[in-house]
């Protein structure tokens, strides 16, 4: 096992822990970007589909991992992230600009949602939220004249430079694109969690009146993580307008918003990995399912199966799984796995056995 | 005359909203934990009903198959506390709401399987029945709704301040050490509970059912009565009937008035307006801790 001394504040903050984590990043990078010369172009499109729900997912987990907040409804904010950016296009903004202008309006919606609703906690803010996402979907369809209502808007192709970046003519380029902007989020995500403002979400999620106490001002802190949560869904939210095509109110309805929240606690909840691992379930899931189906169809000759909603059934069952017994999500699985040879043999189970309390009330404050 | 009449039929709405919000708060009061299956307990309940009920299926008569239906899901809900919710004991309220939510998706997609997809109406001797009050029509099945409604609120409330259970129910949910030294099992307690809200909810599915069809997706109905339970405040008892009543009552009223799609918006509104002027409900259960 490697240990690192930490003799200064910068080595307790900088980005990898030591050379060989760097290696392996930089290791993952290649590959990523290498990945559309390995796969063919369907692939790359899922690989591409699973980034944006990355995307989203990262946004998210600013929110729920980072900050403590829980959020049923960000598929609402993906809504208005994709409308406000192909809206933005349609009235001769380039993409370049269009994109973050879409997550900053998303930014500034999120935040001015969060100022009355941050004195919410727990329960009360996640059926908050849920009502949001809810209500979403029928604003778009009676804000037609602006949304098109139930025909939805058609995403014109992503242009940059007079680079097309149509799904189908220019799957890599597509691809690419959309890494490097997962990348960047990535980045101003970590450079967050080491910031004052990161140090400030963790202390509000741990406890709010020690954070309180310690000069932090909790409503301003739980505003800016909405804000900067929605900004980063608001862009994941424009880049799947994009990669849909054609969008309506449907695209970002409550499944969606449900979707998004057990994607990150199925990743493993307060980390990028999880957003990222959580993704990929969520993106290949379906194909595994029909993929298995076919597969047993064909073994056991009883033709294809066909039982409506037997994925989110099997889906809803994983989770089921995932929350009683790896509540730490794939991420928490692998940490365990690494910890165990890193310590071999000294590895235990009560190493990451979490600490239970005893329930009080939170109705008597 | 009109709008008596739509205030009734609302009424009747809002009171099922109300039974399956006083699920929420039944177990949210005595576990403080979530239950978002309780929409999809209902639909259970409805369908259990209208397996033991419907001619073409099991055929017992009504009431017979009610009691049986309510018996059932109290020992669904007394298993699903006994088998997943148990398991996690001093977890997260959140890791709970994500459990019962995978719950719901996978309720949906059994009662799929075994019903199907088509909307199907149970043969309710309720239907169709009605007796004309001046010109005001009051049907069989909105004045049963009503009154069950009124009858199970008050002893559910009876049930919790009075009874030496009930007062065991509130001890658990508001300092669990303190309610174990108090000699109170609070394990078995949680189970009862919930049971009382799989109970609950078979009443407010066959109740549902006896106004109109049901099929899976009824189950989401409980997004709508959370909303419900919330603008009640969360944790009152009559407040899940306030607020389903308000949800019950705007819906029509806003439809009528207002325009069609603002109907479905309304009630989260006013979720929305009552959570900002009153952030833990119009009946709020949240008080100060003196010190």
């Amino acid at each position: 096992m490697r240990i690192v001394f930490k003799t200064t504040y910068e080595a307790d903050i900088r980005l990898f822990k030591h050379g060989a984590q760097a290696f392996w990043y930089a290791l993952l990078l290649i590959v990523a970007v290498a990945a559309p010369f390995l796969l063919g172009d369907f692939l790359t499109g899922e690989a591409t589909n699973v980034l944006i729900w990355a995307i989203c997912g990262m946004g998210l987990m600013l929110l729920v991992g980072q900050s403590g907040q829980a959020s049923l409804g960000h598929a609402a904010f993906m809504a208005i992230g994709a409308y406000s950016c192909v809206l933005l296009e349609s009235a001769g903004v380039p993409f370049i600009l269009a994109l973050p202008l879409g997550g900053i309006i998303t930014g500034i919606a999120g935040g001015l949602f969060a100022l009355p609703v941050t004195r919410l906690h727990g329960i009360y803010l996640a059926i908050a939220t849920l009502a949001v996402s809810v209500m979403m979907e029928d604003v778009i369809v009676l804000a037609e004249p602006l949304t098109g209502g139930v025909n939805g808007l058609i995403a014109p192709d992503i242009e940059i430079f007079g680079v097309n970046f149509n799904r189908y003519g220019n799957a890599s380029g597509l691809y690419w694109l959309i890494l490097a902007i997962a990348i960047l989020i990535v980045l101003a995500y970590r450079n967050i969690q080491r910031s004052p403002l990161g140090r400030a979400f963790a202390a509000v999620r741990d406890s709010e009146i020690s954070a309180q106490a310690m000069g932090i001002n909790v409503a301003r802190t739980k505003a800016t993580a909405f804000a900067i949560s929605t900004f980063m869904t608001g862009i994941g939210g424009a880049l799947m307008g994009h990669f849909a095509g054609v969008f309506n109110q449907e695209t970002f309805n409550l499944v969606i918003s449900i979707n998004l929240i057990l994607m990150i606690v199925i990743g493993g909840l307060g980390t990028i990995h999880g957003a990222f691992l959580g993704a990929v379930v969520i993106g290949f899931l379906p194909q595994a399912i029909a993929f298995a189906r076919d597969g047993l169809g064909s073994i056991f000759h009883f033709g294809s199966i066909a039982i409506p909603g037997l994925e989110t059934g099997i889906f809803g069952t994983i989770l089921i799984l995932f929350i009683l017994f790896e509540p730490l999500g794939i991420y928490g699985r692998w940490v365990k796995i690494r910890t165990y040879f890193e310590l071999f043999p000294f590895a235990r189970r009560d190493m990451f056995r979490r600490q239970k309390s005893y329930l009080k009330t939170e109705r008597i404050r | 005359m009109d709008l008596l009449q739509l205030l009734i039929s609302g009424l009747a709405n809002g009171c099922v909203y109300g039974l399956i919000a006083l699920g929420f708060v039944l177990i949210y009061k005595a576990t403080e934990a979530v239950n978002f299956a309780q929409g999809d307990f209902m639909m259970l309940g409805a369908f259990l009903t209208l397996t033991f009920a419907n001619s073409n299926e099991l055929g017992l008569p009504f009431w017979l198959a009610c009691i049986l239906a309510v018996l059932v899901m109290g020992v669904v809900g007394y298993l699903v506390e006994a088998l997943l919710i148990r398991r996690m004991f001093g977890e997260s309220q959140i890791a709970i709401v994500i459990l019962t939510i995978s719950l719901g998706i996978v309720l949906r997609f059994v009662a799929g399987v075994i019903w199907g997809h088509e909307p199907q109406s149970l043969e309710s001797p309720l239907a169709g029945r009605e007796v004309r009050l001046g010109g005001l029509v009051l049907g069989f099945d909105d004045m049963t709704i009503i009154i069950v409604t009124i009858l199970l609120t008050a002893g559910l409330y009876l049930f919790f301040a009075k009874t030496k259970i009930g007062l065991a129910m509130q001890a658990a949910s508001q300092n669990q050490l303190a309610a174990y030294y108090m000699g109170i099992p609070v394990k078995r307690v949680h189970a009862l509970v919930w049971a009382l809200a799989g109970g609950v909810a078979a009443i407010a599915g066959i109740l549902f059912a006896a106004k109109g069809t049901i099929d899976p997706s009824t189950g989401l109905l409980g997004i709508k009565a959370s909303a419900a339970a919330i603008i009640g405040g969360f944790g009152s008892l009559p407040g899940a009937l306030l607020g389903g009543l308000i949800i019950g009552l705007v819906e029509p009223l806003s439809s009528r008035y207002v325009a069609a799609g603002v109907s479905q918006i309304m009630p989260y509104l006013i979720l929305l307006i009552v959570l900002i002027v009153r952030p833990h409900g119009l009946l709020s259960q949240v008080r100060a801790k003196k010190v």
